[in-house]
């Protein structure tokens, strides 16, 4: 999909994701027909990758171009002389200085703090050491978010260095969006920036790399389903 | 329909005036029509202005209909910002209000409530005109945006995860990868080029995706064809049309 040498960048230690989400994702999200769960895992996912983020340009842009074709509707007679009038009344904008990005009030980034990109922000705030975790089995926490609809539920996870999730399969539809750390299950590797969709077609055992704790943000639709020997007995007692 | 281009200063005002009404009849028994031919109708318009288009006082609002060049609205933009032009205003909202309004109500919206938001969406194209980079986007990219966002504020009320370019934590782009997704952005020619090499269902398809949540559903019900196969297709058409894009590109 990508060629190696957009990847092959220097003066920065930034990776860019391998594994992104779908055509129909971004440009749902272009459109502003996603929801609210869907468009903050697309959001963070383009906010570490460029590709992703010049493919949103690129469907904002698709938009635009049929709003040449579309036949208009005439707008009310004196629809325009009302917004003339409006604008009478806005006050010269208080911040029309262009903000550079260094002047951009970034929270402090301290040694080992992991930076959340800013959709994400706006739902946990900018340091993921401020999340109050949840313990579900042991090398795994998790912690809500609250999201409106409620046909998904999204939360973080964090899963410990080096620790196994029960082998599982999905009954609906499960994205994962790693923020920090790293796993593999059989399909391969994930790290920051990789999205996983995963549904029931996909059945795993998703493993932290042992040296770091890798935390994900996740958003189903469905209950997640244990497929090991024991597992198979909890699925009862399974939130999602 | 084709509308016969007259260059006024060689017809009498009485021929003209016979002119423009019957342009005015046709274009209303025949809406479609209406779309190619403002422009035309307009020029008649300022010419005969002695009357003969009160008629039809919305005539003045939709008044530049063939599509702005992009440097024009560029143009038209940095006035706005710099100067406070309302001149360059009225050209945007000429243009783009109308096709706003058709765009929010193919979306659902009823006319009450599509002009509303168009109002509030122009609004914001005065106020952050200072905000726009030609070098990021189009100007009819950026206010489709406003439009789009507008939308999802007013009748989701719900949050906006929104991609900040100003984000510390955002992961940049190599520069020769931001060069080209500038000029492809800035070609909309090629754009559409792109959109009519798609095959017709292609085309139709991703236009339903922008037209509404429900389309998926809708198409589906139309083709007879399993949800499944429509959103299988959509993801091809998808696939289709950023290869077209790259493809295509200089």
């Amino acid at each position: 999909m990508t060629s190696p040498s957009i990847h092959g960048r220097d003066g920065s230690n930034d990776t860019l994701p391998t594994n992104h989400v779908t055509d129909e994702l971004l440009a749902a999200y272009a459109a502003g027909n996603l929801s609210e769960a869907q468009s903050l895992l697309v959001a963070t996912h383009s906010a570490l990758c460029p590709e992703c983020r010049a493919a949103i340009a690129e469907f904002e842009a698709v938009g635009a171009s049929f709003l040449e074709e579309i036949a208009p509707e005439s707008m009310r007679a004196g629809s325009l002389d009302s917004v003339l009038a409006r604008l009478d009344q806005e006050e010269m904008p208080a911040n029309n200085v262009v903000q550079h990005p260094s002047s951009y009030s970034a929270p402090d980034r301290q040694i080992g703090e992991v930076l959340l990109p800013q959709p994400l922000r706006g739902y946990v705030g900018s340091d993921l050491r401020d999340v109050t975790w949840r313990p579900v089995i042991r090398g795994l926490e998790e912690a809500e978010l609250k999201v409106s609809g409620p046909e998904f539920n999204v939360r973080l996870i964090k899963v410990a260095a080096g620790a196994a999730m029960p082998q599982h399969s999905h009954q609906g539809e499960e994205l994962t969006l790693v923020l920090t750390g790293a796993y593999q299950d059989g399909s391969g590797r994930f790290a920051r920036g990789d999205v996983q969709i995963a549904d029931g077609d996909v059945d795993h055992q998703p493993t932290a790399e042992p040296d770091e704790a890798c935390v994900c943000l996740i958003i189903t639709d469905a209950p997640i389903k244990l497929t090991g020997r024991l597992g198979r007995l909890l699925n009862p007692f399974i939130r999602y | 329909m084709k509308l016969i281009q007259v260059d006024p200063r060689l017809v009498h005002p009485s021929v003209m005036h016979t002119l423009v009404e019957n342009s005015v009849k046709t274009a209303i028994t025949r809406p479609v029509a209406l779309f190619g031919s403002v422009r035309s109708l307009a020029a008649f318009a300022i010419i005969a202005s002695d009357g003969a288009m009160t008629q039809e006082p919305t005539a003045k609002e939709t008044r530049p209909s063939e599509p702005l060049t992009a440097p024009e609205l560029v143009t038209f933009v940095s006035k706005i910002a710099e100067q406070r032009c309302k001149t360059s205003f009225q050209a945007l909202f000429g243009y783009f209000a109308p096709r706003l309004k058709a765009y929010l109500m193919r979306l659902g919206s009823d006319a009450d409530q599509a002009e509303e938001l168009v109002q509030e969406a122009m609004i914001m194209v005065w106020r952050k005109a200072a905000s726009f980079d030609a070098s990021q986007a189009a100007v009819s990219t950026w206010i489709f945006t406003i439009a789009r966002n507008k939308r999802i504020d007013a009748i989701r009320r719900e949050k906006r995860p929104e991609i900040d370019l100003e984000d510390p934590a955002l992961v940049p782009q190599s520069e020769s990868l931001a060069d080209d997704i500038i000029e492809e952005q800035q070609d909309a020619r090629r754009l559409k080029a792109a959109i009519s090499r798609l095959s017709s269902e292609q085309a139709t398809l991703i236009k339903m995706a922008y037209f509404g949540d429900k389309a998926h559903g809708a198409i589906a019900e139309e083709t007879g064809l399993p949800l499944g196969t429509v959103k299988s297709r959509l993801r091809l058409a998808l696939g289709h049309l950023r290869k077209e894009l790259k493809e295509g590109a200089p």
